[in-house]
């Protein structure tokens, strides 16, 4: 991975910069030592490794602040990191970069239910907050699997899904405010506990800003009240193009449910085998609905998705019949990854979302590159909104096979982009699909985005080299080149 | 001289920002103009009419995504949706009629207004606003730079989320030339459940007691006595008092078992009643269409939106109508408050302003003349370091201040 070549000029001044990032952030904040830098030299995404120039721990929204003035003001960079459990490298740390850890920003500042919101520092988990809220009956609805470990601030930067987004929306649709740091040490707070604010939306636009715009240093999110029941209903079919067909109908009677997972057969022999779910064996796809609301809504929409299921060739039809039973269902699909992940020493998670009706060809032309590669391959589908983890099984102490896997999942990426959907759902583009980012975007496309980088950080210090393939200076970006002489006014209406 | 280009194509738009760019030249950009009196009064020399854009793209209602250019209709894009039983699910409010547009306007509002000015309705507390619908985009800079954003499907995290910048700018950052947006099963029914004879601190409680229930509320509104006298929905207006609605949607048994679970909540605070399909219909769109200041008698009036915590808003409202001596209602569980006033020269913006206080929120002037939203800040003030990532942002879409320039703040 090729990464923007460090600048020997910064890191000769190590000594100087953490004498003054010292005089910031007191006591045991500033982490030097090889053997602790060890610790954040990867995210989740760890084929990927870096050694950190410096890591910085801060506790203040102020010593943000005055950490990131200082870096503007000395050149250096910054690689924001949550709790590192992205999977597209979004954290990986750079020579010449200083790492600002947000792990003690930890607190959740205050629960509001008179206006159902959380205001939590961005360090707190995303299973913290649904957990101080369990008790008067609420929880946050965004639920990626990483939820027991992933930051609040880190599913912001990336706008973290998880199986319930069809129904209840992903990250960007459940924030009401944040407060952040800018690389001039500006702090900005947008939203708030009230909804859309006026002006453009920034909140929107940091959402998913992958670390790039600014630093997060506070998050208010909405919070919901649980639904009276939820059921799931299991259901299994000879082919993925039925169970493909059976989703489509679902959605074209009008009918949202919860939840809608897909798993192919290896994905279902994995996870069955691992949690011992109840999973059918001899089916060659399987989608786990549930329906949650009322009890009148869902002992009604259970029928007749089972009357869909039917017409679409269902062999297997089970509805959970406890609460025990649907979080045994869940089990499985929730285990899927480290389930696969026993059928061979390593595996790569790849992230694609395709327009629904379109997953029976992608899996079909999926089969084909496994093959091609000679990898296998296991799926698990978000089935609801398009949104596919091809699970790639490798062996890295075979020489080349990491190659070969990356290679197998740019090609499954270039797939999804080729049949109407996008390289990343909700892992983020980080370093991972950095340089795929031509498949779906142009030159001009980038550009424009990189402007909009330049009205938050012109000099690029902040999480440089992620997201986008090249680097344009600010100054080169902002040149406007007027087409003088030749416009082609007088073949537009005039009145 | 004033030229008004009306492109039929893309390329049509940029080159006319081309011409604008190559001649200083600076345009107001408008499609159906609906919501022209929205924003502060422009001093651009020359119209961009993009309602010459229109026509659906593509509708696939199995993938629940429809794109279209961004002059076509509204009444289009939903008469397009009902055929196959589904709708825009942030409820998109039709403001011409309250900004003095009489039905005319009714007919000319189209996706990309509703897009550029970031619409919702009562339904916003459930699905959210047009900035949680759409999509992808492609447009043209106000540099003349023809570019895309985002896709056509809802998991999608590539590169910066543009959707939401555009959503809401007024045109001030590109014109749109094709926007893709999110479509929904529309409910199988809905029904309205009405508690009678609330004043404003009990209306308060017993939105925040819906909204705190299980039951999926997707709207919640109330209306003091005066206002719910002008309802076409005789069941408020004739209650003769102050009006809270609490709307279900969804499967019938469902909708009925949940209607009567609130009015069994909601009994110990006052009498209930519930409006069914048709009258529930309308009495929403009267609400998402503010349509209780749009009379004739009331035209005269400066109108605001408050945004502010919905536990707020009663208290918020206490203070408008003793600081302005204006007549309020309550959407949105009471975080959104709708404001009519007797007209003055300032507005009573700060009296408005002040009114928020410390919990937060905005305050928008959507309703005043001209000359009034040419002096009274018409977009909530910002903080200055706001107010300049503000104006960097525009730069970095139109340094020129070729599109909309002063729409939302002066220079922007």
């Amino acid at each position: 991975m090729r990464m923007p070549e460090p600048d020997s000029g910064i890191i000769a001044r190590r000594t100087e910069i953490v004498a003054r990032l010292r005089e910031i952030v007191p006591g045991e904040g500033v982490i030097v030592d090889e053997d602790e830098l060890r610790a954040y030299e990867c995210d989740g995404l760890s084929a990927y490794r870096q050694l950190p120039f410096i890591v910085v721990l801060p506790e203040t929204t102020d010593q943000v602040s005055r950490i990131l003035r200082y870096c503007r003001e000395a050149g250096v960079k910054v690689v924001p990191r949550g709790a590192g459990t992205g999977l597209s490298g979004g954290a990986l740390p750079l020579a010449d970069a200083i790492t600002l850890g947000l792990g003690k920003f930890n607190r959740i500042l205050e629960i509001d239910y008179p206006n159902r919101c959380v205001v939590a520092q961005p360090g707190v988990t995303n299973l913290a907050i649904s957990q101080a809220v369990a008790g008067e009956g609420f929880y946050y609805a965004p639920d990626p699997s990483s939820q027991i470990a992933c930051s609040i601030g880190g599913n912001v930067a990336e706008n973290s899904g998880g199986v319930h987004c069809l129904k209840y929306g992903l990250t960007t649709n459940n924030v009401l405010g944040i407060e952040m740091v800018l690389m001039d040490g500006e702090v900005i707070r947008l939203g708030g506990r009230h909804l859309d604010s006026d002006g453009y939306d920034l909140l929107g636009l940091l959402t998913g800003s992958e670390g790039l715009l600014g630093v997060i240093t506070e998050v208010t999110v909405r919070i919901l009240q649980k639904p009276e029941t939820a059921r799931a209903v299991l259901l299994g079919f000879p082919s993925n193009e039925a169970a493909g067909a059976c989703v489509a109908a679902i959605i074209s009677a009008g009918i949202i449910p919860g939840g809608m997972e897909m798993m192919d057969r290896l994905a279902i022999g994995a996870a069955e085998n691992f949690v011992h779910a109840g999973y059918p064996l001899d089916v060659e796809a399987l989608l786990i609905v549930e329906l949650d609301g009322p009890e009148a809504e869902v002992s009604h929409l259970i029928e007749r998705v089972q009357g869909i299921a039917n017409d679409a060739g269902a062999v297997v039809s089970r509805v959970s019949r406890d609460e025990e039973e649907r979080q045994k269902f869940w089990a499985g699909r929730k285990a899927a990854f480290p389930a696969v992940g026993q059928l061979a020493p390593d595996y790569y998670c790849m992230d694609g979302t395709i327009p629904r009706k379109r997953l029976p060809e992608v899996l079909q032309r999926t089969a084909q590159l496994s093959e091609q590669y000679d990898l296998r391959v296991a799926n698990v589908f978000h089935a609801g909104d398009g949104n596919l983890h091809p699970l790639i099984l490798y062996d890295a102490n075979n020489p080349g096979e990491l190659g070969r896997a990356e290679d197998f999942g740019s090609d499954i990426l270039r797939l999804c982009v080729e049949v109407g959907g996008v390289l990343t759902g909700e892992h983020g583009v980080g370093v991972e699909k950095r340089d795929l980012m031509g498949t779906m975007f142009n030159e001009d496309d980038m550009k424009q985005q990189q402007r909009v980088k330049c009205a938050f950080d012109p000099d690029g210090l902040l999480n440089p080299g992620k997201v986008y393939p090249t680097l344009h200076r600010c100054a080169e970006l902002g040149r406007l080149h007027v087409r003088s002489g030749e416009t082609r006014f007088p073949d537009i209406p005039r009145f | 001289m004033t030229e008004t280009l009306k492109p039929q194509s893309a390329e049509q738009v940029q080159d006319a920002i081309h011409w604008a760019l190559a001649g200083n030249a600076s345009f107001e950009v408008a499609g159906g103009a609906s919501k022209r009196a929205y924003g502060r009064p422009l001093d651009a020399a020359h119209h961009l009419d993009v309602s010459g854009l229109t026509g659906i793209v593509f509708y696939e209602p199995e993938e629940l995504v429809l794109a279209a250019r961004p002059g076509t209709p509204m009444a289009e894009i939903e008469a397009a949706l009902a055929e196959n039983g589904q709708q825009l699910a942030f409820e998109p409010a039709d403001l011409g009629p309250l900004l003095g547009g009489g039905a005319a306007s009714t007919a000319a509002a189209t996706l990309g207004g509703a897009v550029a000015c970031n619409l919702a309705g009562p339904r916003r507390i459930k699905a959210g606003a047009a900035r949680d619908h759409v999509l992808g985009f492609h447009a043209v800079s106000g540099r003349g730079d023809v570019f895309k954003s985002g896709g056509r499907v809802v998991k999608n995290v590539t590169g910066f989320d543009l959707s939401k910048l555009m959503t809401g700018s007024f045109g001030t950052l590109a014109v749109m030339t094709e926007v893709t947006v999110k479509v929904l099963p529309a409910p199988e029914k809905a029904r309205t459940v009405l508690l009678l004879g609330v004043g404003e601190r009990t209306a308060a409680e017993a939105m925040t007691m819906a909204l705190h229930s299980p039951y999926e509320v997707s709207a919640a509104a109330h209306l003091p006595a005066p206002i719910a006298a002008t309802s076409a929905v005789s069941l408020v207006s004739g209650a003769g008092a102050g009006v809270t609605a609490v709307r279900v949607e969804g499967p019938g048994p469902s909708v009925e078992y949940r209607c009567k679970a609130l009015r069994d909540l909601l009994a110990p605070l006052g009498a209930t009643d519930e409006l069914h399909t048709a009258n529930s219909a309308a009495f929403w769109r009267e609400i998402r269409d503010v349509s209780c200041f749009t009379a004739d008698g009331a035209a005269a009036e400066q109108v605001w939106r408050l945004s502010v915590p919905p536990g707020e808003g009663a208290r918020v409202g206490e203070a408008l109508v003793r600081d302005t001596g204006g007549r309020v209602f309550y959407d949105q569980g009471g975080g959104v408050l709708w404001l009519a006033m007797a007209p003055r020269a300032d507005a009573a913006h700060a009296a408005v302003r002040a009114a928020i206080g410390a919990g937060g929120g905005h305050a928008t002037l959507v309703r005043a003349a001209p000359e009034v939203r040419a002096t009274v800040p018409v977009f909530h003030p910002q903080p200055a370091a706001l107010a300049a990532l503000t104006a960097r942002t525009k730069e970095a879409f139109d340094p020129r201040g070729v599109l909309n320039r002063g729409r939302m703040y002066a220079g922007v």
